[in-house]
């Protein structure tokens, strides 16, 4: 479990992000949402431990994420980062085994091979795993990395998956797709934490919701909690109106800007 | 969404891939053959063995004359030891400052290390008797270091350029390997024109000692020469190799392989550190020999593939096939003369590296 509380990072005279404080569980899928420049994606920074907090302190299992050692924390958390820069000609099926070179020295074994295999059909790409990946699409290498990801924490279960805007590039399909396989992680005990733009997927994946604006917490809590059109309108300056999602029940959110063009 | 069952296809290894390190030994041993039996002795490979298996005290059907012997234990083996060391060190450091800078056209003298191994031995020969003059102890220490006097001030050069590029590229505690590229070539201008400047005031004889050492040659090897080399050389022979994994990770990125558990700042320090002992030892005894670091990593990952684990010890064996035949090319086409064998390996790589440019361009689809 993340226990994050009263997080603060300051870099300069900027503060980045202000007194926030959740939880993120196993078996539960927490999405971040809010404004460009709201804080999102340096809150996950902060989660992976690319930046330690000012204030504040975020706890992995108890304990201060820096007590842990990389190593150990590798096998525990993957992290699908926004920005890729692959430099070499991997082929895809070696990029995903570099997310179980954390679990083997040597030579990969029968498992990892395996779990390559498994988590390159769960996105889709096992016909692919020979190509050279910077032959790929930008959405199929979206979806190669997240298969290395995959396969970083793939056997245990209660592990942690941070995901950053994890849909940019895809396809309606592949968006839904990608939510899915995380839907699935969380039924397994998986805790996943992703950085969403679409309030609607938000709404309808997420079990929890944490919407911050301008560096800080504005809610936290389930979609339909989270999601008022006063909070929204906080947040992103649009009026919007919810409306019963036809199926799911979750609201659905349908921007109507007073202002008519 | 998860399968239960995997599909139970693993896409084998290409055949060119797996063969790639046998056959590069095989290289390395032709190479080695070659070397040794080449010259104004020639050395068949009958005589060859019976000379090897004589030195261990086994008597054999293979007969060589006593002159062959002595050539080949007093010049060819050591020359050859040396080019296999100093060639392996070349390729790895080189394959190493790649992965390191996640550029394929990187080179250990990027970051310096030969730009101050050069001045440092120009400076000691331009400026030996002046400073001798002034300073009294430095005649205890030149005649302590002897015929070693040069690639001990080499070496120091090294390292010291080495160690002031990655202090200045410290920001906040971490090394910023961007920045190390662009400090590394500003260090290598500074040195490149003060080594111009102490060239400027040197006498003709100087001159000559210069341009010699500049070039690169394998003439002064001895086996105290390789002995005194092994030291420096074995630590980065025998752990760059097993960095592989680790720079494979770092290809992905510094924060990815953070990530995944590396210890991105250790590793940096270690490629560094590793590849200054490996290209510093070399430069200091055998000159500024180029593109071997850059041209035989190069010619590994087109036929194996970008993967460091096999990118790094074909580099090695590829890259101490490569000296040691060039060395002897460079000994045997204008025998009895020799030419300097940096000219050599410049003239032969400058177009391959062109070449392999081309093809790639051409093959890069758009």
């Amino acid at each position: 479990m993340f226990n994050v509380e009263n997080l603060t990072y300051q870099t300069g005279r900027k503060t980045l992000l202000q007194q926030v404080s959740f939880r993120a569980r196993p078996g539960e899928l927490l999405a971040v949402v809010g404004a460009n420049g709201a804080g999102k994606s340096t809150l996950l920074r902060l989660l992976s431990g690319d930046l330690l907090p000012t204030d504040g302190h975020v706890q992995f299992e108890g304990q201060a994420l820096v007590r842990h050692s990389p190593a150990a924390l590798a096998r525990r958390r993957a992290i699908l980062t926004q920005q890729h820069t692959l430099a070499l000609a991997f082929p895809v099926a070696e990029l995903v085994m570099m997310g179980r070179y954390p679990h083997f020295q040597g030579p990969p074994t029968a498992l990892d091979h395996w779990i390559v295999e498994a988590a390159l059909s769960t996105v889709g790409l096992s016909a692919l795993a020979g190509r050279s990946y910077p032959t790929l699409s930008g959405g199929e290498q979206q979806r190669a990395q997240l298969a290395r990801v995959l396969a970083q924490v793939w056997e245990a279960t209660n592990s942690f998956l941070l995901l950053d805007e994890p849909l940019t590039g895809l396809d309606l399909h592949h968006q839904h797709h990608t939510l899915d396989i995380a839907r699935s992680l969380v039924a397994r005990g998986f805790g996943v934490v992703a950085v969403l733009h679409d309030l609607n997927l938000a709404a309808q994946y997420a079990d929890r919701l944490l919407l911050l604006h301008q560096s800080r917490a504005v809610a936290y809590g389930a979609p339909d909690q989270v999601l008022t059109c006063e909070n929204i309108y906080r947040a992103f300056q649009l009026e919007v109106q919810l409306l019963p999602h036809p199926s799911l029940g979750c609201p659905l959110i349908v921007p109507c800007p007073r202002v008519r063009h | 969404m998860l399968p239960s069952q995997p599909a139970r296809h693993t896409p084998p290894m290409p055949r060119r891939q797996r063969l790639l390190l046998p056959a590069l030994l095989v290289l390395l041993l032709a190479a080695v053959v070659a070397g040794t039996g080449a010259g104004a002795v020639s050395i068949p490979v009958p005589a060859l063995l019976g000379i090897l298996l004589h030195k261990l005290g086994l008597s054999t059907g293979f007969t060589f004359e006593p002159q062959q012997e002595a050539v080949l234990w007093a010049i060819r083996l050591p020359r050859v030891c040396l080019g296999v060391l100093v060639g392996a060190a070349l390729g790895l450091a080189g394959a190493s400052m790649q992965g390191l800078f996640r550029n394929p056209l990187a080179d250990a003298g990027l970051i310096g290390i030969s730009s101050g191994a050069s001045l440092a031995a120009v400076g000691t020969i331009v400026l030996e008797v002046k400073l001798v003059a002034l300073f009294a102890g430095l005649a205890a220490v030149r005649e302590a270091l002897g015929f070693y006097l040069l690639p001990t001030v080499a070496f120091a050069g090294a390292c010291g350029t080495t160690l002031l590029v990655y202090r200045i590229s410290r920001e906040g505690g971490r090394t910023v390997v961007a920045t190390m590229l662009l400090v590394g070539m500003a260090i290598t201008a500074l040195t490149g024109a003060l080594t111009g400047l102490l060239t400027y005031v040197a006498t003709d004889e100087q001159l000559r000692s210069i341009t010699f050492w500049g070039l690169g040659s394998l003439g002064g090897a001895s086996w105290p020469t390789v002995l005194r080399l092994l030291p420096f050389l074995g630590l980065p022979l025998l752990w760059l190799p097993r960095l592989g994994k680790s720079l494979n990770l770092l290809a992905l990125g510094e924060e990815q392989a953070r990530h995944l558990g590396l210890p991105v700042a250790r590793l940096k320090r270690r490629l560094i550190g590793l590849a200054t002992l490996a290209v510093g030892a070399s430069v200091a005894v055998v000159g500024t020999i180029g593109f071997i670091g850059l041209l035989v990593p190069h010619l590994i990952r087109l036929v194996a593939g970008p993967d460091n684990r096999r990118v790094l010890p074909g580099s090695a064996l590829g890259g101490a096939s490569v000296l040691v035949l060039a060395d002897t090319l460079a000994r045997t086409v204008v025998a009895p003369a020799e030419l300097p064998i940096g000219i050599l390996t410049a003239l032969l790589g400058a177009p391959v590296f062109l070449w392999i440019l081309l093809r790639q361009r051409q093959l890069r689809p758009g």
